[in-house]
């Protein structure tokens, strides 16, 4: 076995064979399901507390702020205080809410961005399942998030939560189109659906690159439309504190509250960590054609700094848009997403379709 | 199981709900009630439900001195305090026919026209809330927090001035007081470039109010919508322009009319106000008068018998202040016509059929402050 940070494949791969020598398959196959879920509730609670922290950050910084100073240094463990306080704080019970949907939607909303996760690639085999239908997976989990939001507002029986709820339903169920039509157009591009195969491709340019103008267009669609599938500002109606107090999460307290809270925070993840693997080459260094020396130094950086630093970059542009912009109106958000973002998007598919079959992509 | 109740079936299209918005809700700015009638997300109807902060102002000013009435009227609309101190103080001295010295009519109409700006700028963060972008907040803040460290510096309170008093002023200003004008003047004059920026310019800040919550000219008078929001239905009803007080006579500004009366040309409206509070206090600072801050009053005020009226421009519209007087120390009725009250009225003509982010977005615009809606 040789341990490297460039490819953590071998490595990987010798643990699986220490388990399956020793311990009958079946066994095998439970203690890499405890050992992979572990370590994803592990990287789970980090990067949504950090998460957490960033947005504060960032936000203190666009407004003139310093923004958390006095926990840690630079206000570092703020968040993991807050955590603490929403642990012991009491959790209120409505009287008439639907008891069983109540306590079970911050379940089901923070399951569905857990396990998009399994299908994330963030190294060079470091990747807990590779799905030859990775990004059909990784959409189908994700929708799942609003059927806990909808039973939030539903049994919270409060109208605010209703409103919010709807609003929400309304917003997803159209974004995901968008979403899923943005990914099509490069998966005609890659020729595949596996996340793996995806980066491999990658590996002389980047899609956002290779595609000509089509995956430049399809990139900035996935990064609207999934703003909007995540529930964040400019786009954030569910929750709109100026209008509807909180929205579809206005009942819950506590650690509930810090459910929904860490969800929204993770599917900004989640889906920074696709546009960074579709787009921009998950953790494939970036590599001009012909440099040798510059790819080079570029192959020095490991593949896992590789992958966060995109991944960070696209967050920072989706808090970027969230502490500049105001919110939409319901009927605009719907608007944009039938009357332009759908049309271009199918338009832009046939543009892709068209130069692949002519082989005009690079 | 719970039972399901058998309610009588109504027609679920045209069937509408209630819910109650505040007293304690974000977009209020304070404890105002709205019960909004909603069929989905259109508002049908809405009925304000005001007197969650009233405390009953005009009743207390009925066993107060006249100088005493001007800390009342602070707490009525506080975010433009001098501008109601000023109307009462009018109201005196007119009545004791007292000529008040020239220098306190300057410094009287700059610090009404920088609490304008401030109010404004509140208004401008306020605004940007309701709307969905946080950032606005911070901006109008930092630039507010300048006039509040110039009113600080003169006359030591930075919300509830009471500088005012019925003849004059309580002190003279600081030394300081001119050219930390001027600088500001020439900072803010950078940073609302700033504010168009971030807010005026943006695409979806028009999608999200233009055309929305229109109050025509005609409705504008019969709710007795003054202010900015009156005057961007058309409504000229500047006081500054039409019953000058103060030295507005010798400045030059402009009454900034719009015709939409849409939100978004009440937002534009405030907008060019703050530029044409500047270009005021930019006429005034430099030709402040040399002379006494107050006049030679009495040591008691007494007005005689009868009934007077007084009007001054404040931040959100026209302040009217009606005193009867029966020759004593304090007043026998006071009766203050104040703009929210006017301006909330028209809120339920302007947001039927709207929704509800539109409600949010008409109320910004129109800019209540609750205390002065209750008094």
């Amino acid at each position: 076995m040789n341990f490297s940070i460039y490819d953590f494949t071998s490595f990987t791969q010798w643990i699986d064979k220490f388990l399956y020598d020793n311990l009958p398959a079946f066994w095998a196959v439970a203690v890499e399901m405890v050992i992979i879920g572990l370590l994803v509730l592990v990287f789970y609670a980090m990067v949504g507390l950090f998460l957490v922290y960033a947005e504060r950050k960032v936000c203190a910084f666009m407004q003139n702020r310093i923004g958390p100073n006095r926990v840690g240094p630079y206000g570092f463990f703020q968040t993991i205080a807050d955590l603490f306080k929403l642990l012991m704080k009491e959790l209120v019970y409505i009287k008439n809410a639907d008891k069983l949907l109540f306590n079970i939607a911050p379940f089901i909303v923070i399951i569905a961005s857990f396990m998009a996760i399994a299908a994330i690639p963030f190294a060079k085999g470091l990747h807990a399942i590779d799905f030859d239908i990775g990004i059909l997976y990784v959409i189908a989990v994700s929708s799942l998030g609003v059927v806990g939001i909808l039973l939030a507002g539903w049994s919270s029986n409060n109208k605010y939560s209703l409103i919010g709820a709807m609003r929400s339903g309304a917003q997803i169920v159209s974004y995901e189109l968008s979403v899923g039509l943005s990914l099509v157009t490069i998966i005609i591009l890659a020729g595949t659906m596996q996340f793996s195969a995806i980066v491999e491709g990658q590996a002389n340019g980047w899609f956002i690159f290779k595609g000509h103008i089509p995956a430049f267009i399809a990139f900035i669609i996935f990064l609207i439309s999934s703003t909007a599938e995540t529930n964040r500002g400019p786009f954030d109606l569910a929750e709109a504190e100026s209008e509807l107090t909180a929205g579809f999460h206005t009942e819950y307290s506590g650690i509930k509250f810090a459910f929904f809270f860490l969800a929204e925070y993770m599917n900004m993840f989640i889906v920074a960590s696709i546009a960074a693997t579709v787009f921009l080459g998950g953790w494939m260094p970036f590599h001009v054609g012909g440099w040798q020396g510059f790819n080079h130094i570029m192959d020095f950086i490991p593949p896992f700094v590789w992958y966060i630093g995109k991944t960070f970059f696209i967050i920072w542009v989706m808090m970027w848009f969230k502490w500049t912009f105001p919110r939409l109106r319901i009927d605009q958000l719907l608007t944009l997403e039938w009357k332009y973002l759908l049309p271009i998007n199918l338009v832009n598919i046939l543009i892709m379709a068209f130069i692949v079959l002519m082989g005009w992509h690079f | 199981m719970k039972e399901i109740i058998n309610l009588p079936v109504k027609n679920v299209e045209e069937e509408e709900y209630h819910i109650n918005m505040g007293p304690q809700h974000p977009s209020t700015h304070g404890v105002l009630r709205l019960v909004v009638s909603l069929q989905g997300e259109i508002v049908k109807n809405l009925k304000p439900h005001c007197g969650y902060i009233h405390r009953g102002i005009e009743k207390m000013c009925e066993k107060d001195t006249y100088p005493q009435i001007i800390h009342l009227t602070d707490r009525m609309d506080y975010l433009s305090a001098h501008i109601n101190n000023h109307a009462v103080c009018l109201l005196v001295e007119n009545a004791l026919e007292v000529e008040v010295p020239e220098r306190v009519k300057y410094i009287r109409t700059i610090i009404d026209e920088l609490n304008r700006i401030a109010s404004h700028q509140l208004w401008w963060c306020s605004f940007g809330m309701d709307l969905g972008g946080l950032t606005c907040y911070f901006y109008g803040l930092r630039d507010r927090e300048k006039i509040l460290d110039i009113f600080e510096e003169s006359f030591g309170s930075r919300l509830l001035h009471s500088y005012y008093t019925p003849g004059g002023l309580m002190m003279d200003i600081h030394p300081n007081f001119q050219q930390r004008v001027k600088d500001f003047i020439k900072y803010f004059r950078k940073k609302i470039k700033d504010y168009d920026k971030i807010l005026s310019g943006n695409i979806i800040m028009h999608e999200r109010t233009r055309g929305v919550g229109v109050l025509s000219k005609e409705d504008a008078i019969s709710y007795g919508v003054t202010g900015p929001s009156g005057r961007a239905s058309g409504f000229s009803c500047d006081v500054r322009k039409h019953h000058p007080y103060g030295v507005y006579e010798k400045a030059d500004f402009k009454e900034i009319l719009g015709t939409a009366g849409d939100t978004l040309t009440r937002y534009n409206m405030r907008m060019l106000e703050m530029r044409e509070s500047m270009k005021i206090i930019e006429q005034l600072i430099d030709n402040i008068p040399a002379g006494d801050y107050i006049a030679k009053m009495k040591a008691v005020l007494k007005l005689p018998a009868g009934e007077y009226y007084q009007r001054v421009e404040a931040a959100r519209g026209e302040l009217g202040v009606y005193v009867v007087s029966d020759g004593n120390k304090s007043p026998y009725r006071m009766k203050f016509r104040s703009p929210n009250f006017s301006n909330l009225s028209a809120l339920d003509h302007m947001s039927r059929g709207c929704k509800i982010a539109d409600l949010v977005a008409i109320g910004g615009s129109l800019d209540y402050v609750i205390p002065d809606i209750d008094r």
